[in-house]
């Protein structure tokens, strides 16, 4: 039971942090969300630096060009990357965390070659074509469908909840090549992004403006030779990426939160409230010191989930009990925000007078937390079911 | 970093458990409540070491860590082991013949607040009063009290005495050893909450599983699947809070050690209480009855919420620590 760090995963950490207080100041604050150019620019050029320096794909082998981090190590990257508040990975989360992966571990030495130094140099950016208005949480019953047509594959159908689909090269594709069985009858595709017949649609979140799109495929032509894995085994494919998971997915998320809190108990302390300050509300404060605890005991959990799966090699199911807790944590915390700021909070800008942490954008983007990437529902039938061996849900056809 | 129990830690969690199942399954404790405490079961749990298992090997205890306190003050507790195990195990290194189970210690944490009630647990089994103020440690012999029973406490295993004054006794320790067992009560209660808030899950799990309502287990009903999962998320929170303060207290952290314990007792707190709570809901009917674990569960985390420091309390204390 032991918690700190050994001798070279601090010296990983100190030659990181040294790094990145030149590589964070010389890359300059974002530009502005509406200015697609200039986002992918800050981002790609930001995981070029990051490949320069030997920091880039920290989880993956070094043979294909990452850093090859143990998991200690990744937890020291993403503590520091958090401390100093270095560029978010942004538009290269797909390749660089999925997309990239996926074929580290399906794709033919083609397909490898074609993409993963590209990917690793911020010269591609990919974007994820999985859900579909009828396939979210049911991801199995999408219906885009491939049909061969010599060496193409003709693509039709709709996706939805596409991050960055217009500005990304590459689309990781999932389509239906096989009727006969749900599971069995899915492959995934890289759809090339310049390809004839592809619509992108922008789609508005509750936040306004948004990354996500609707895409329309209307007769795509994709060559079979960009097929990931054999036809039909998408599904399995699809899982195989999720076990590159290593329990760190959160780790970056759970530091931040704790640096979010402090910046709440000190605006706190600035909001003049009834003579006094909002920090004087002792309901305010206790509230508060809750918070830090639980964000205090998720980040042990990612800690001890990352020792167990350093011993064993095997993923746990522990992913889904951080991700359940951290994500409803991450949202009481900004609506505990939005809620200090009273009228204020009716603001989306900055208002005079009052230090702008961005809590009210913070507390809307969290919803989305408990809903995507296997919602909160989801995760509590997976752990009741997986964990504690309670029956499944039963199946209506 | 390697923040798993060793193997070492797990085999001495696995005899803990295995003497907790053997000596004092359930039913022994719906038995002993109300009862005497069993002098057979303190002698049995000091040849165990529980009593001795924080003096180093010269003083011919265990030479644990906090690590390996936690993990057996989990299971302890997660078998409802009635009497005031907390106090005797946190002085044994103070009082002679408390690491043997000759000498039977409570105690009282006075260094949050001296007013109100003085209501001592398991008064009439003990044969001494621990008492912790803020610079000093106190020792007081119950032959010295006066006061009345509590006729029904809330934990019938818990049993309260009422005292009247509390005269000064002998002062056996100075603020500095006084902080200290406050630090290390703080934690092993906090270990306690953690082993309930197991308990309450393992009873729900299997009793969910065993239940049949409309043909078929009352678990694979969504929303008891659901209170089950909220269950598990909410222990692993405080398990994985209790271990980081045990190792924090033992010098293999990287955090502050106070905050670390506070954190530890909310959390752990909340997990007890909430799992019992959720345990009671879970059994439906039988929730309710006497001769069923939930209800002893859901009593006992009052009892360790009482002690070293309520949640509240521990939340005001780290959001002072956020205070610039």
């Amino acid at each position: 039971m032991d918690l700190r760090y050994s001798e070279s995963d601090q010296h990983f950490r100190s030659d990181l942090r040294a790094w990145l207080a030149e590589a964070v100041a010389a890359h300059g604050p974002g530009p502005s969300r509406h200015d697609w150019d200039a986002r992918r620019a800050y981002d790609t050029s930001w995981q070029r630096k990051l490949f320069e320096a030997g920091y880039a794909g920290i989880n993956w082998p070094k043979e294909y060009g990452g850093r090859g981090a143990s998991l200690m190590e990744e937890l020291v990257y993403y503590e520091e990357l958090s401390r100093a508040r270095a560029p978010n990975v942004a538009m290269n989360f797909v390749g660089v965390r999925h997309g990239g992966p996926t074929l580290i571990a399906e794709g033919t030495d083609e397909q490898k070659a074609a993409h993963l130094p590209r990917i690793l140099r911020g010269e591609e950016v990919w974007c994820q074509g999985f859900s579909e208005p009828t396939a979210g949480s049911d991801l199995a019953a999408l219906r885009t469908s491939a049909v061969l047509d010599g060496d193409h594959y003709v693509v039709n159908g709709q996706k939805i909840w596409t991050s960055f689909a217009h500005c990304a090269d590459y689309c990781e594709l999932l389509v239906r090549t096989g009727t006969d069985s749900k599971h069995r009858g899915i492959s995934w595709l890289v759809m090339p992004m310049d390809l004839e017949g592809i619509e992108i649609r922008p789609l508005p979140t509750l936040l306004g403006e948004s990354d996500f799109s609707e895409m329309f495929l209307e007769d795509v032509r994709i060559p079979v030779g960009n097929r990931v894995g054999k036809e039909n085994d998408g599904w399995r494919v699809t899982n195989v990426t999720l076990s590159f998971e290593r329990g760190t997915a959160w780790a970056a998320d759970v530091i931040q939160l704790q640096r979010m809190l402090e910046g709440i108990a000190e605006l706190a302390q600035s909001i003049e409230r009834q003579g006094a300050s909002a920090w004087d509300d002792q309901a305010l404060r206790r509230e508060i010191g809750h918070l830090s605890a639980e964000v205090e005991s998720v980040w042990s959990m990612v800690k001890l989930q990352v020792s167990e799966l350093a011993q064993s090699g095997v993923p746990g199911l522990g992913g889904s009990v951080i991700k359940l807790a951290f994500t409803e944590l991450n949202q009481r915390i900004f609506e505990l925000g939005t809620r200090l700021l009273g009228r204020a909070g009716l603001a989306r800008d900055p208002v005079e007078g009052l230090a702008d942490l961005g809590l009210v954008d913070r507390y809307l983007s969290t919803l989305s937390l408990t809903i995507a990437a296997g919602s909160s529902q989801i995760q509590r039938n997976i752990i009741s079911e997986r964990m504690l061996g309670m029956p499944k849900e039963p199946r209506v056809r | 970093m390697d923040f798993r129990v060793t193997e070492d830690q797990a085999a001495l969690r696995e005899g803990i458990r295995s003497f907790c199942e053997g000596r004092i399954p359930f039913d022994t404790i719906v038995e002993s409540a109300e009862r005497p405490l069993d002098p057979g079961l303190w002698t049995d749990l000091a040849e165990l070491g529980v009593f001795s298992l924080r003096e180093t090997e010269a003083e011919g205890g265990l030479g644990f860590g906090l690590a390996e306190a936690v993990l057996v003050f989990a299971e302890l507790a997660r078998h409802l082991v009635p009497g005031p195990v907390l106090w005797s195990a946190l002085t044994a290194g103070l009082v002679p013949e408390v690491a043997e189970g000759k000498r039977v210690v409570t105690g009282l944490d006075q260094t949050r607040e001296a007013a109100g009630p003085i209501l001592v647990e398991h008064f009439e089994a003990s044969d001494t009063l621990i008492v912790l103020e803020s610079e000093s440690i106190r020792r007081i012999e119950r032959s010295d009290l006066a006061g009345r029973p509590i006729e029904t406490p809330l934990d019938p295993l818990t049993p309260l005495h009422q005292l009247s004054a509390l005269p000064p006794g002998k002062s056996i320790g100075d603020g500095e050893a006084s902080r200290r067992l406050v630090r290390e009560g703080t934690l092993l209660a906090a270990a306690m909450q953690l082993g309930l808030s197991e308990a309450s899950l393992e009873h729900a799990t299997r009793y969910a599983l065993e239940r049949e309502q409309f043909d078929r287990p009352i678990g694979s009903f969504q929303a008891i699947k659901h209170i089950l999962a909220d269950m598990l998320v909410r222990k692993e929170q405080a398990k994985a809070a209790v271990y980081a303060a045990a190792a924090t207290a033992d010098g293999r952290g990287v955090s502050d050690v106070e905050r670390m314990i506070s954190t530890a007792k909310l959390m752990a707190g909340e997990a007890a209480h909430k799992n019992a709570r959720n345990c009671v809901q879970v059994y439906g009917g039988m929730g309710y009855v006497w001769e069923m674990p939930p209800h002893f569960l859901l009593k006992r985390s009052f009892v360790l919420e009482n002690v070293f420091g309520t949640m509240d309390e521990h939340a005001d204390r780290i959001a002072e620590t956020l205070a610039s």
